[in-house]
């Protein structure tokens, strides 16, 4: 495999507008003899989809949801980050690239993170044009606040809906294309794999959940906007049907997956209650701007929030890191939490929570100003655990929220099956080891609104295609493949509900592969994941008919996946003996606890290469070269 | 806690459906009211019978996915929830919990509590969006809006499209769904170019599913866990009065 990234020459500021310019461009009239498949309609394959079928490519848009509306980016909450500088306080492309670039502890591409930086303005532009409703301020101009790991005031927010009200915009942009018919979209579809025809991405292969049937679709390229795979962890912020199966079926067709440890949890959730519980809920990490966090100075202090007094709490993220405070990034945040609570120091029924107070600034400002800015925020946490956050302090825990690696991508978002594209949070790009907060919003749309219809374009205009029809050997092969495992699934008739199995393959991520990762806790779960794995296979209990709405069918499918997917998000974590970002392996750390990264040795990209089920899977490398920001430990004292 | 649930089962479009009686015990009172149902088809997925389906995905009132009427009441007990942010310790322990779907006929019946909305899909293809090409939009601070109307256009806004206001309507009219689109466009200024094409063509499409008349029965609010207000619907008509007197004129 080679893995060529097509960074293009020149200076960091003229390689994107350069490399346009270069690039072959489809002819209008001849668009519509293009067909384009976008799997999922998330911000990114939405936005995406719009934009190709509004240039005039023929688009055929499939998710598993029955509107596009409903897809997991409809829960953000917190805000998208532009460098307008409208605040005046000194923000500009370079700043925000930089703080991208750090914030991801040095292992993006510096090409692809200053792309991201430049186009995010545009972003804006267009949600406002729109009629996104973001926040303005009383002269009737845009709002901002600032978000963990910048010291500027550059993001932009639908109250805490953001994810929602970018979504709708979207959504309502797909919608246009849909009623012009130059989209077509196929609702409650699945992808289950992928149909590679010469060595090109030629189409995929779909269930209709509605019928049970195997479809098939041929195109000239195939984009998947098919989000994270945070979900491998069971407990997750994810919406419950994430998954990560059309990125695990291309990586099995040929696309290396990258860096798939890099995994995100953010600082603050909404602790587990019980075992009944089917996901974790976010509070928004907005809420760092005016909540502070601590923990009794005592450990085992059981006396309530009100009666300890100041001078016996321990604000420790203000103590441990003066000028960031409360607004270090997630990975920092989070690791502190838990160490708080490993330590004893934790609050709550639990023990595994900390305070997250909002006393000073309802005193400062006023209730009525912090439910302007957090109402719904509040509202939620009310509803979930019967507590008043106005009156008394959120109790937060870190959760598995996103992740950073993914479907390996060069410059183009191409993986390195010609013609298979990655656009949003399943592709590796943009950050590095820790996502900065309110920039996967950013990269999804740039990518669907303003990198992909560019590089998508080139690509077809400079490929020669020939003609395949759904009748063609490799379709053949392919829906007998998806036939087969549908089959297989539904004749296991074991005895657990693939639910429970999905809960113990959570239970090992979460304990070994989660916020402190060792080399010993790392072999564990490479020995009990394929044994859960094997469990599966032989005792899970699948039921209900595969001809109608089967959610019990769609789930195993996708926990088979996850439990292959685990395995390599464990493999690539023990073989990265450095701490970067979110990957903390606890050998690798400074005498202050900090993330200590190796740069002669790990400052590049693992890119793993499917070998077979039985082989081990092929690390290959990508070097990352940094000309513009020198790698520096990344303090945020 | 324990339940006594009679949950509406059908296999398919074509199956007339019954109601089918189950038991649930040992429920926290924390646990949502799809964590409730979660524990159910555990159970029955060990007994190898068919889990109860149902739409969901989120599980924090954003995705709109669920929905259902839990005792006559569209996403149930409390107000401006939706099923999945309902909790268990909102019911009284031992009570009996009347389960169905949406009835209404623009929304039939997949499969037990799934229900078809796509209705809602084409209204939007119809008119419920600003046409701007990727790429044409001019600089975002270029145009002050009144923070009043942004405020009031992000209320509108907030509209998941779950459905609610057409099930708790007793004329199935998707009046507060088209009125939340329409009210959030007409209080920007990027929503004025179109403002009288949308309205009309939304309306004729919302027609055309087979949704009925508003009668002011004003359900739909009460039921809507976004709050969203019926005053929405009282400019949805001045809008659509003065376009087709603008078309008139
Ligand atoms: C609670 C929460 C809050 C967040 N808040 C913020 C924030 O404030 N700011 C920020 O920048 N980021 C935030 N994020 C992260 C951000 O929301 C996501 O990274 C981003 O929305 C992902 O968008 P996407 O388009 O890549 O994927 P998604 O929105 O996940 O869309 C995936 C799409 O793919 C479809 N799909 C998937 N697999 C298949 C398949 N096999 N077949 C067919 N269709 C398929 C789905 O139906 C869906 O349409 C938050 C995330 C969470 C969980
Ligand atoms: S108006 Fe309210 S009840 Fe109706 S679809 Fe929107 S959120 Fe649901
Ligand atoms: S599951 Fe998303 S709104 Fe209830």
């Amino acid at each position: 495999m080679v893995l060529n990234s097509n960074i293009p020459d020149g200076p960091i500021e003229k390689k994107w507008s350069e490399h346009r310019f270069h690039m072959k461009l489809v002819n209008p009239s001849n668009r519509r003899k293009y067909t384009v498949i976008v799997v999922g309609t998330g911000l990114a394959g939405a936005s995406a989809a719009a934009s190709l079928g509004e240039m005039g490519y023929k688009v055929l848009a499939f998710s598993y949801h029955e509107s596009p509306r409903r897809a997991h980016s409809i829960a953000a909450q917190g805000g998208i980050n532009a460098p307008k500088n409208y605040a005046n306080d000194g923000d500009s492309v370079y700043r925000l690239f930089y703080d991208t670039l750090k914030g991801g502890d040095y292992r993006a591409r510096e090409a692809n993170v200053y792309r991201l930086a430049e186009v995010s303005g545009s972003i804006i532009d267009q949600c406002v044009a729109q009629g996104v409703p973001f926040a303005r301020d009383y002269s009737g101009y845009l709002d901002n606040r600032s978000f963990g790991g910048a010291q500027v005031s550059r993001t932009f927010y639908a109250r805490g809906q953001t994810g929602q009200q970018l979504l709708l915009g979207a959504y309502a942009a797909l919608s246009r294309q849909i009623g012009a018919k130059t989209v077509q979209f196929f609702d409650r579809r699945e992808m289950l794999d992928l149909t590679v025809v010469d060595g090109q991405a030629r189409g995929i292969v779909v269930r209709n959940l509605r019928t049970g049937a195997v479809e098939s679709y041929v195109g000239d390229a195939v984009v998947l906007a098919t989000g994270g795979y945070a979900n491998t962890y069971y407990l997750s912020t994810m919406a419950k049907a994430s998954n990560a199966t059309a990125v695990w079926r291309a990586y099995k067709r040929g696309a290396a997956f990258a860096n798939p440890c890099f995994t995100q949890i953010h600082p603050t959730c909404i602790p587990v209650g019980g075992d009944y519980q089917s996901k974790l809920t976010l509070m928004s990490e907005s809420l760092r701007n005016d909540g502070r966090i601590w923990v009794p100075k005592k450990s085992g202090d059981t006396r309530s929030p009100s009666q300890i007094p100041e001078a016996e709490r321990d604000y420790y993220l203000e103590r441990l890191y003066p000028s960031f405070g409360n607004l270090v990034p997630r990975d920092v945040a989070s690791r502190r939490a838990k160490e708080m609570c490993d330590k004893g120091f934790g609050v709550g029924p639990t023990k595994m929570a900390v305070y997250l107070d909002f006393a000073d600034a309802i005193k400062r400002n006023s209730k009525a100003w912090i439910e302007e800015k957090y109402g719904n925020l509040f509202d939620m946490y009310h509803e979930i655990t019967a507590e008043d956050p106005y009156s008394v302090p959120m109790r937060i825990y870190p959760a598995v929220h996103y992740t950073m690696g993914g479907l390996w991508v060069d410059y183009n978002l191409m993986t390195t099956i010609p013609g298979l594209f990655v656009v949003g949070e399943a592709n590796f790009s943009d950050h590095g080891a820790n996502r900065l907060g309110a920039s996967a919003l950013m990269q999804g749309l740039a990518d669907g609104y303003f990198v992909l219809p560019y590089t998508l374009g080139n690509y077809l205009a400079s490929t020669k295609f020939a003609s395949v029809t759904v009748e063609h050997e490799g379709f053949r092969e392919t829906r007998a493949s998806v036939q087969e495992r549908v089959d297989r699934l539904m004749s296991i008739k074991g005895k657990k509900p693939v639910s429970e199995i999905h809960r113990e393959l959570g239970k090992v991520m979460w304990e070994y592969v989660g916020m402190g990762r060792t080399a010993a806790g790392l072999t564990k779960a490479l020995k009990l994941i394929p044994e859960i794995r094997e469990q599966f296979w032989k005792d899970a209990k699948v039921v209900g008919d595969p001809d109608t709405i089967n959610n019990e069918l769609e789930k195993a499918g996708r926990i088979a996946d996850f439990l292959e997917l685990g395995e390599l998000i464990a493999r690539d974590a023990l073989h990265r003996e450095e701490s970067c970002g979110g990957h903390f392996r606890e050998e690798h750390q400074t005498p202050e606890g900090e993330a200590k990264r190796n740069d002669k040795k790990f400052a590049y990209v693992a890119a793993w290469e499917y070998t077979g089920d039985a082989r081990t899977p092929k690390l290959n490398k990508e070097p990352l070269k940094f000309e513009y920001v020198k790698p520096s430990e990344r303090s945020y004292k | 806690m324990k339940f006594t649930l009679k949950i509406w089962r059908q296999k398919n479009q074509n199956d007339p459906g019954r109601f089918v009686t189950y038991e649930v015990n040992n429920i926290s009172a924390d646990a949502s009211f799809l964590e409730m149902l979660d524990v159910l088809n555990n159970e029955l997925v060990q007994k190898g019978e068919d889990p109860v389906a149902f739409d969901h995905d989120c599980r924090e009132g954003i995705c709109g996915s669920c929905g259902m009427m839990i005792n006559g009441r569209a996403h149930g007990e409390g107000r401006s929830m939706a099923t999945c942010d309902v909790r268990m310790r909102m019911y009284k322990d031992g009570e009996d919990l009347v389960v169905e779907p949406w009835r209404a006929k623009p929304f039939p019946v997949v499969k037990d509590l799934v229900v078809d909305r796509r209705a809602f899909d084409r209204i939007m293809q119809a008119g419920g969006f600003i046409s701007v090409k990727t790429g044409a939009a001019p600089e975002a601070n270029a145009v002050p809006v009144p923070k009043a109307n942004a405020d009031e256009a992000m209320d509108a806004a907030a509209c998941i499209g779950c459905g609610a206001c057409v099930a708790s309507c007793p004329n199935s009219s998707a009046m507060l769904f088209v009125a939340a689109k329409v009210s959030q466009f007409a209080l920007l200024p990027q929503g004025q170019p179109e403002r009288r094409e949308r309205v009309e063509r939304m309306i004729e499409q919302m027609d055309k599913e087979g949704f009925g008349a508003c009668s002011n029965n004003y359900a739909c609010e009460a039921e809507c866990p976004k709050g969203i207000s019926v005053t929405h619907i009282a400019r949805l008509n001045r809008e659509f009065l003065r376009a087709e007197f603008t078309e008139k004129a």
